[in-house]
């Protein structure tokens, strides 16, 4: 009986935690979706009633648009350049048992943990001592570093998993060495090289910190132009009272893009909400 | 086959420590060369590291003119109660954080370990949704979640619980939970990993000695997880103190914590070498942080094969 209770109680315990977890992760995606489809000017939820009007705004806000467009370009060219850096690096130390490939591996691996921010602050100020103006392609360097991480830890990940068998029978059957990868090791670890481009790729459309120091004042990226309009307490994410803010946001992110370096500040300290 | 090979499982995400001990084979004979890795080491040293080397010199400048070098600059640092308190309250972040997530985390890495193969690819599902989604978007759902006329304040009105709003946006309670939720992934994948690592035999074991649920798993299934909360944990606390927007819209401007102080320093004041000295100070914080957890992963793995 009393054995009972105990496994009961222990089930119960854990099945509600992780149901109340469950929901917390859910939930505020959820509830982005459905406010987004608001009819109404305020955050509220649930929403006064239901419309498409937002999206409709969202297809008229080209600011957004362009600054979508150069996220989306800065983010496949940061993949494209991890994935070819970072599928040759994994290959090189996955094997090896070397120091230096252990060392190495630490290397690919610090730009994951040390702050994003901080790593910004310092690709500007060496980018500007080089007589480098900020410009897309600092902005591709800079979300290469920071994204780069994942490709290689994936493929080493997928080449861990790769019977090495496969690369001695084709190797015995007379196959060189470049034939084999062709044939045998990038079809098995390609899943892994995918896996790590896609959060490569979601990790630099996403990406803040670095942007914040990398772009000029022409290229706008879609987190940093959608918290901007946060900042000015516009919530328009999920296009939401984006037209009646215009001006507001425009006072506080566009006044310093146009006066050069000193981009819109995040001005936490009076969120006028 | 000299030696064999060993299988790791899912490492999505799985950082160095738990990757490293499983793909630890001897060299085998279809080793790549590692001269592949060398484009990656150049990129990173020119493009990663000698960019923090400028960094810290910088931070020696004892003025914005560069004039004179010292270290002054760490110096108005740590003298400065102001600057150690954002410190302080930074790393006591993490760990506040860190500390929801695991709590909240482990209930459902170990529910994913004893669910049927549906109740499986939902549970994933649900815990990758925030690494799909925007990390600005999760935040922005926590400014309509903890808001004053947020879902809270509306539902604990409307019961008539309360008569006047909480206060629940812009403060260290409601951003350790958006943070918690936010950073939530990085601590459940790598527990779902080493909890599923765990031999089954064992916990039958303890079961068949006549321990109960609960005895078995502070005694069996907690410490052979430990790789694995420890890998979490390190994820989970690193992202929380770096995690700049989140901090910075939920936590207001009442709070001030490392990222945004950097920033505004850099940005607003443009006083670089202040801000190269803070950053510098940040990254030092972390790294110790890392090294502890990393030694902390060394001694855990010792007692998770003993």
């Amino acid at each position: 009986m009393r054995r009972d209770w105990d496994s009961f109680s222990f089930h119960l315990a854990i099945g509600i935690v992780a149901v109340l977890a469950l929901v917390l992760l859910v939930a505020p995606t959820a509830i982005v979706i459905i406010v987004s489809f608001t009819s109404g000017f305020s955050l509220r939820f649930p929403p006064p009633g239901y419309s498409l009007r937002w999206y409709g705004e969202l297809w008229d806000a080209w600011q957004l648009h362009f600054a979508a467009m150069n996220s989306l370009k800065v983010a496949a060219a940061a993949t494209g350049l991890s994935i070819l850096l970072g599928t040759a690096a994994g290959l090189g130390i996955a094997r090896s048992q070397r120091a230096s490939a252990k060392m190495l591996d630490s290397l690919f691996m610090s730009p994951l943990v040390l702050p994003a921010l901080a790593f910004g602050l310092s690709a500007l100020m060496f980018f500007s001592a080089l007589g480098m103006p900020v410009s897309p392609l600092t902005l591709i360097i800079g979300h290469t570093v920071v994204c780069v991480p994942y490709v290689v830890r994936n493929t080493v990940a997928a080449l861990s998993q790769l019977d090495p068998t496969l690369l001695e029978c084709s190797a015995s059957l007379g196959a060189d060495k470049v034939y084999t990868f062709r044939r045998i090791t990038l079809p098995l670890i390609r899943p892994g090289i995918l896996a790590g481009g896609f959060i490569a790729f979601m990790s630099s459309f996403d990406n803040v910190p670095v942007s914040l120091f990398l772009r000029d004042a022409a290229t706008d990226m879609l987190p940093i132009r959608s918290s901007a309009i946060r900042w000015c307490a516009c919530p328009m994410w999920c296009a939401t009272r984006w037209r009646r803010c215009r001006s507001s946001t425009r006072r506080c992110s566009n006044a310093p893009q146009a006066s050069g370096r000193t981009r819109s500040t995040p001005s936490a300290a009076s969120p006028c909400r | 086959m000299p030696g064999g090979h060993r299988r790791a499982s899912s490492a999505f995400l799985v950082p160095g420590p738990i990757a490293m001990a499983t793909t630890a084979t001897p060299k085998a004979p279809t080793a790549y060369d590692l001269k592949l890795a060398l484009p990656l080491g150049a990129f990173l040293a020119v493009f990663f590291v000698a960019p923090l080397a400028v960094l810290f010199l910088l931070s020696l400048q004892s003025d914005p003119k560069g004039t004179s070098y010292g270290l002054s600059q760490y110096g108005n640092f740590l003298g400065d109660a102001f600057s150690l308190g954002v410190l302080g309250s930074t790393l006591l972040l993490g760990v506040k954080v860190t500390a929801l997530s695991f709590l909240l985390g482990y209930p459902v890495a170990f529910a994913y370990t004893r669910v049927g193969a549906r109740l499986k690819s939902l549970i994933i599902l649900i815990v990758l949704l925030p690494l799909l989604t925007s990390v600005v978007v999760r935040t922005f759902a926590w400014i309509v979640i903890l808001g004053r006329q947020g879902i809270i304040n509306s539902a604990l009105l409307s019961m008539g619980l309360i008569s006047t709003p909480l206060k629940l946006l812009y403060t260290e309670s409601g951003l350790v939970v958006a943070l918690a939720q936010v950073q939530m992934p990085l601590m459940v994948l790598p527990l779902i990993t080493a909890i599923g690592r765990i031999d089954p035999n064992l916990t039958d074991a303890s079961a068949a000695l006549g321990s109960g649920a609960w005895r078995t798993f502070f005694k069996v299934t907690l410490p052979l997880s430990l790789p694995g909360i420890i890998a979490g944990s390190l994820l989970t606390y690193a992202a929380a103190i770096t995690a700049f927007i989140t901090q910075s819209l939920v936590g207001g401007g009442q709070m001030l914590f490392m990222p945004m102080y950097l920033y505004q320093q850099a940005s607003t004041l443009q006083n670089w070498p202040f801000a190269a000295a803070i950053s510098i100070i940040f990254l030092v914080a972390v790294l110790a942080v890392v090294t502890l957890f990393n030694l902390l992963g060394r001694l855990s793995r010792g007692v998770a094969s003993a």
